[in-house]
């Protein structure tokens, strides 16, 4: 548990906001991220926003591995 | 009759209303001399020893969405279904059970669009039937629909019985799109989604693959199931496994969003407007550049390849590993976990 | 980013690393979505000899008790009722039906996405009494909070919540505390720990001094984390760290640990397999209890019984795997479960008979 999907705001209205899923658009609740904006990234669980994610959240992965595979090309 | 009436047990009761009911709608758009002659059986020419007969019956709900409706999907299902054997369509039945109450506006455009697609399609509707159920005892309107067809090369043996270990797997496009663009449909799940069913008569497409002289060995249309689903039965007829390479897969980003969000997996989605492919090996390149012609073939590729086995489907993942993919069971949910 | 490549480079990196072990390390998780994608990325048995994965009860579904199950099917039995609930639970088998089953007899029963679409059918429905099963852990248990404030905010009188939810940390202890494990780190759930913060692992570190790595759910997530767990073994430096970083905050999402806290109170909670645990349970409070399903539904669940000799208890705590279950892939298959553990989507079971056996 549990499943968490990345999505864009497109637009807020009120406690809620409509988000883009890579194509796909749904009404989501944004309580838990009260300080969301339009444009901004959130990671989705069930309908809610569970947390403010970085637009780079594919490169952030890139970054670790770029430091671990830095730490060990000489071993 | 106006167009906003309705259907009515009357129509479905042999009498003048019922009478006026094929007149009125059915005839006018399944226009055609057999069909025409209103007899009890339609008399049909035919051109050779062997022939193909397949039936199918459509429940769809919702009977309009994206991409289609129940009356384009109840040609397309039968004339892909005859094309997965090999064979030319020629003739259709039609039955359609009707539910007291059902809109004849509504039944109007089912009918157009079951023409446009057998126009299409090449395909004649020769002979039918409509019933009237009672308010409540249907769903609006469920059609079955039986189709006739002739061999193309009867020297060719396509059978999921015939497929070898070397063999190769083509799907003839994105997988997924049908399934996805009915759900968003459905109430529970209020999501919208930038997707269309993939509904369409595919037997052009396997015409020219015949034509061309692929050596082909089976085809299924990965319909319920999806994918998956079809796999399973052809590696269990013919003893074999198959190996699906997850990286090949051709998977619409909305799709695969959908899939993310609600915990589905692609290859269990049911597909209207594709085809599993299993040909030699050295045909393969060849056949995807016939596929690719075709419009509905577009994104054609290769997925896997046939190898020794028991009759298991196998998926090489992106991290290089391999997993079992199982026979479907029922129906996908949305989770959370 | 070639995922494989990469994959590959870390799995070496692992490999050498594991050499410097003096001896095999356990590592479990504790979450059902890391069962399914350690099984799903063939991690397994990719690893180094050295590190084993043990699966833990991480799926809420599989360690909610029979009890509770037949408590939401006989509910589903009332009058008047609409079940709303996620498709996880449609399918597990209680002790005499499913709530499939029951669906399929005509019942009320109706999947949601989210919990606010359940709330959207109780207003739509005010005849009805809209029961949502509420499942999960402290990812989930939130959601549930904020739709019941928005209940009493639009004074909606019809939704009741079966409040099943559990907490991860007591279980974690009490196996810390079992005789028959033996673990040297642990796998911690990525957006459970969204919610909480990293921070609620540092008791278990300093009372255990057991390494605690919040991780991702992509292989590499996985990889990066078994790596850096194994980096504090080798340097017998046990501590909370966070290797999800892009979603995982120490100290975590503020508003949902307060709203957790205004609606739900700690309870003793019974898990499937291992039994009761003090304080592992969420149910509503005082202020809450109006949406309570529990009190507006007497119902009798002596019938209970779990099914005899399924192994899923063994297995949820990671003393066996699922193969030494004498039932896995005989009497219980994923068309025909036996325990929770193969019917839910994330169970350990479900997990090894589509992606361990037969390779």
């Amino acid at each position: 548990m549990c499943l968490g999907v990345p999505a864009k705001i497109k637009k807020i209205e009120g406690d809620f906001a409509i988000a883009d899923f890579d194509g796909i658009t749904r009404k989501i609740s944004i309580q838990l991220v009260p300080d969301i904006k339009v444009n901004d990234f959130c990671l989705v669980h069930a309908g809610f926003a569970i947390e403010k994610i970085s637009k780079d959240y594919a490169q952030e992965v890139k970054g670790y591995l770029k430091e671990i595979f830095k730490g060990n090309t000489d071993e | 009759m106006r167009e906003n009436e309705i259907i009515t047990l009357s129509h479905g009761a042999g009498g003048k209303i019922a009478r006026e009911l094929i007149n009125d709608y059915i005839k006018k758009f399944f226009n055609c001399p057999e069909l025409n002659k209103l007899e009890d059986g339609a008399i049909i020419k035919t051109n050779s020893k062997k022939a193909v007969l397949t039936t199918d019956s459509f429940v769809i709900y919702p009977i309009f969405f994206s991409g289609g409706d129940i009356g384009k999907l109840s040609i397309c299902g039968t004339v892909n279904d005859l094309s997965a054997m090999g064979a030319k369509p020629l003739y259709l039945t039609c039955g359609f059970i009707l539910e007291e109450g059902f809109l004849l506006s509504d039944f109007k455009k089912i009918l157009q669009s079951m023409k446009k697609t057998a126009k299409e399609a090449d395909i004649k509707i020769v002979a039918g039937d409509t019933k009237v159920v009672p308010k409540s005892k249907g769903d609006g309107i469920y059609i079955n629909t039986t189709g006739y067809g002739e061999l193309l090369d009867e020297k060719m043996c396509i059978s999921a019985y015939n497929v070898k270990p070397g063999d190769s797997v083509i799907i003839t496009g994105n997988i997924g799109d049908h399934e996805i663009a009915i759900l968003k449909e459905r109430e529970g799940l209020k999501f919208d989604a930038k997707i269309k069913s993939d509904c369409a008569p595919l037997n052009q497409l396997i015409k020219e693959l015949i034509t061309a002289k692929i050596k082909i060995k089976a085809m299924r249309d990965p319909t319920r199931g999806g994918v998956a689903g079809v796999l399973n039965e052809i590696a269990q007829s013919s003893r074999v496994d198959i190996l699906i390479d997850e990286n090949s897969l051709p998977v619409n980003k909305v799709v695969l969003s959908a899939c993310s969000i609600m915990g589905f997996e692609p290859l269990y989605l049911a597909n209207e407007g594709k085809m599993i492919i299993i040909l030699e090996s050295e045909d393969a390149q060849r056949a995807l550049k016939v596929i690719r012609k075709n419009k509905y073939g577009r994104n054609a590729r290769i997925i896997g390849k046939v190898i020794k086995g028991k009759g298991l489907v196998k998926l090489k993942t992106k991290t290089g590993g391999i997993r079992i993919l199982l026979q479907p069971q029922g129906e996908q949910l949305p989770r959370i976990c | 980013m070639n995922e494989k490549k990469s994959f590959e480079k870390l799995l070496k990196i692992l490999c050498k690393e594991s050499e410097k072990l003096e001896k095999t390390v356990n590592l479990m998780e504790v979450c059902g979505t890391h069962t399914m994608a350690i099984s799903r990325f063939g991690i397994r048995s990719r690893l180094p000899k050295k590190i084993k994965l043990i699966s833990g009860p991480g799926c809420p579904v599989c360690v909610t008790p029979i009890t509770e199950v037949d408590k939401t099917i006989e509910i589903s039995k009332q009058k008047n009722v609409i079940i709303t609930t996620f498709g996880d639970m449609l399918k597990v088998p209680g002790t005499k039906s499913s709530l499939m089953n029951e669906k399929a007899k005509g019942r009320d029963i109706r999947v949601v996405y989210s919990p606010s679409d359940a709330l959207l059918i109780a207003k739509e429905n005010p005849d009805k009494k809209v029961v949502f099963i509420g499942i999960g852990f402290e990812t989930t248990a939130p959601l549930i909070a904020y739709t019941m404030k928005e209940a009493k905010k639009q004074k909606i009188k019809n939704f009741f919540v079966l409040s099943f939810f559990k907490v991860i940390i007591p279980p974690m202890e009490a196996l810390l505390n079992d005789k028959d494990l033996k673990l040297n780190g642990f796998i911690c759930p990525g957006h459970v720990s969204a919610i909480t913060g990293a921070k609620i692992y540092e008791p278990l570190v300093e009372k255990y001094k057991i390494p605690c790595v919040v991780i991702g759910f992509e292989a590499i997530d996985i990889l990066t984390g078994i790596l850096m767990l194994l980096k504090q073994m080798l340097l017998k430096k046990p501590a909370v760290e966070i290797q999800y970083k892009r979603v995982v905050k120490y100290e975590g999402n503020k508003y949902a640990q307060d709203v957790l806290k205004e609606v739900f109170t700690e309870s003793d909670s019974v898990w499937r397999g291992i039994g009761l645990i003090p304080g592992s349970g969420l149910k509503l409070n005082e202020n809450y209890s109006e949406f309570d399903a529990e009190k507006i539904f007497d119902i009798d669940v002596s019938f209970s019984k779990e099914p005899v000799g399924c192994k899923c208890g063994d297995v949820l705590k990671g003393i066996k795997i699922p193969t030494e279950c004498p039932f896995f892939g005989k009497k219980c298959t994923p068309e025909k479960p036996v325990g929770a553990c193969m019917v839910s989507s994330e169970g350990t079971c479900a997990a090894y008979y589509k992606y361990e056996v037969n390779k």
